[in-house]
């Protein structure tokens, strides 16, 4: 197992370096000195600001001296100061965005897994039933679905005509006069939608990949021989068949991470959620640059995370791995 | 035969028949606009459906189906050309790792796993930061992010066809490379690319109205759905019909590229003849 750990995690440092590249190469793509580029698209800009990017940079000198040096700074974790008019260093600006971001993350992870994985197993014992149909139909809708169009309905149907749920934000106006169960079902009130559309298409994509991953195990031998000594169908679904079908899923889950770090800008900019997302679409608005490429490489970060997780679990859960 | 297996699933046939539908709509735009995408009519100001203004009017008094009409082109040329770009991009980055295998082969698909590994909404916003919102730059950028499904499954074709006898034998008749490549081994590998291409169309038009609706993409008064949700998001207390409909023409739009190429799926694959 740690033989086959190391071996992941020797692959995620390369891609961490190659992504470092990256976010270095999109500072430069613009011809010529970025930062003349900045200041001709971006009159905001004055000559102080532009003077701080080119010392961050280290924009005289060689390219790749330059990149070496910017790397030095992102392991520390200095990505410069933002932009804005408080002028604040950027990780303390994401440091204090980054639970919120997380933890809305990990709640529709959790979602997706505890809706998907039922709906697929039960689709798939009972395929080509009418649920069966029912629940096909429902993940083309979800693979259709935009994000925040669900979003504005949602907030449309629940926020406006009924008045069940709040519609922006994480706390109401009054938060801190409620009592301490109160202040949980305030916060609950509030994430219930955010965390219902960050889930959605993760749900469809979901179901429909453990419908097929079921789908191809209860094929297999192993399964016949469990039947054959006459197990009872639950047993054999729940005990031994679904074990298997469930470590694609893992592997799919680590790989859905980067979707919904990306959809948070989504969820977050409809609903007003003080998170990454929001942060990066307002940096995006001010081109607040230092504050971009800042949350590009954590997002990346988080990523790899993710991914990393995902392999633990799969050792975890497969012992042909971990014997390896 | 490849029509017949297609046209027995009902679905793929509805998804291909919206699909050309909307192709019409998009080209007979300044015929079918009762009004000019941009003309404002001053007295009618968020006006709910009605005989003047079918699908309403908006928060400065368009008219929201000519917004719309106007705005599938977009969404279309849009999807269009972005995908034009990631599959050419992905055919090449394919055909050359799985071609030349070795080195080539290991930093292209490396490559790959960065791309992947970026959060591609990020990704895409942070270089329209940089280069400014307009519809050009995001085909372009849509494109440059979404290539490497393509990568993948052109290689693997291309791993499995290098060993075939008529790949041997066109080597031994001394084709050269390049000649492989693109007479003999890119044609047999076109299928699933074709089938990745329609799925492609619809995520690009999702991002792209994802991105208009964040006022990144498509920039007014240029009309595109997403661009016409952001006033309904705006508006949500008071005028419904801005968000309902465009919301809507994205969902059949993505749900019907979906059928169309979940449908030649099923018709290219022999694997999955057989279930049916």
């Amino acid at each position: 197992m740690f033989l086959y750990l190391g071996k992941r995690l020797a692959e995620i440092l390369v891609t961490l370096v190659g992504i470092t590249l990256l976010s270095f190469f999109i500072i430069h793509l613009a011809p010529g000195k970025p930062t003349d580029v900045l200041t001709d698209l971006n009159p905001k800009i004055t000559p102080e600001a532009r003077e701080r990017l080119e010392k961050y940079y280290g924009l005289d000198k060689p390219i790749i001296v330059q990149y070496l040096l910017w790397v030095k700074r992102v392991v520390r974790l200095d990505f410069g100061d933002s932009f804005s008019t408080d002028r604040r260093p950027v990780w303390e600006k994401i440091r204090e965005r980054l639970p919120v971001t997380v933890s809305i993350n990990l709640l529709s992870m959790m979602l997706i897994f505890l809706v998907a994985v039922p709906v697929g197993i039960t689709s798939a014992t009972r395929r080509y039933s009418l649920y069966d149909k029912i629940t096909t139909v429902g993940v083309f809708i979800g693979f259709a679905m935009p994000a925040f169009w669900l979003g504005i309905l949602l907030m449309m149907l629940f926020g406006v005509y009924l008045n069940w749920l709040p519609i922006s934000g994480l706390r109401s106006m009054n938060y801190e006069t409620l009592s301490a169960g109160g202040k949980v079902m305030d916060l609950a009130k509030h994430l219930v939608l955010p965390v219902f559309v960050s889930a959605f298409g993760g749900i469809a994509g979901i179901s429909r990949y453990m419908r097929s991953s079921m789908l191809e195990v209860v094929r297999q031998d192993y399964i016949v021989t469990a039947r054959a000594k006459g197990l009872p169908e639950s047993k054999v679904i729940y005990r031994h068949a679904l074990r298997n079908a469930l470590l694609p899923i893992i592997t799919l889950l680590g790989l859905s991470v980067p979707g919904l770090i990306g959809g948070s800008v989504i969820f977050e900019q409809i609903f007003s959620i003080p998170g990454m997302g929001r942060l990066f679409w307002m940096s995006v608005m001010q081109r607040d640059y230092p504050l971009i490429m800042g949350l590009l490489t954590i997002g990346a970060v988080l990523t790899l995370i993710g991914n990393m997780l995902a392999d633990l679990c799969y050792a975890v859960a497969d012992p042909r791995i971990r014997r390896r | 035969m490849l029509r017949e297996r297609f046209t027995r699933n009902r679905l793929a046939v509805a998804g291909g028949i919206l699909v050309a539908l909307l192709f019409i709509v998009a080209l007979l735009a300044p015929v079918l606009a009762p009004y000019e995408p941009d003309y404002i009519d001053r007295y009618h100001v968020l006006e709910p459906p009605g005989r003047l203004h079918p699908l309403g009017t908006d928060d400065i008094g368009r008219d929201v189906l000519s917004r719309m009409l106007y705005g599938a082109r977009v969404s279309l040329s849009v999807g269009f050309v972005a995908v034009g770009i990631s599959t050419l991009i992905g055919m090449m980055m394919g055909a050359v790792a799985g071609y030349y295998g070795g080195i080539a082969d290991r930093l292209i698909m490396r490559f790959v796993d960065v791309m992947l590994s970026i959060p591609s909404f990020f990704l895409i916003l942070a270089v329209i930061a940089f280069v400014g919102p307009s519809i050009w730059n995001i085909m372009f950028i849509i494109g440059l992010t979404s290539w490497m499904g393509v990568a993948r499954l052109v290689r693997a074709e291309f791993l499995s066809l290098k060993s075939r006898e008529y790949i041997l034998a066109a080597r031994a008749v001394g084709a050269s490379d390049t000649r492989i490549i693109l007479r003999h081994m890119l044609p047999n590998s076109l299928a699933p690319v074709i089938v990745s291409a329609v799925l492609g169309v619809a995520s690009a038009v999702l991002l792209e109205s994802s991105l208009s609706f964040l006022g990144i993409g498509v920039q007014p008064p240029m009309p595109s759905w997403g661009n016409i949700l952001t006033a309904g998001k705006a508006n949500i207390e008071i005028a419904w019909w801005l968000s309902v409909f465009p919301g809507a023409a994205i969902l059949v739009t993505v749900l019907s590229y979906n059928l169309l190429g979940e449908g030649l799926r099923d018709a290219l694959d022999p694997r999955l003849w057989e279930r049916r």
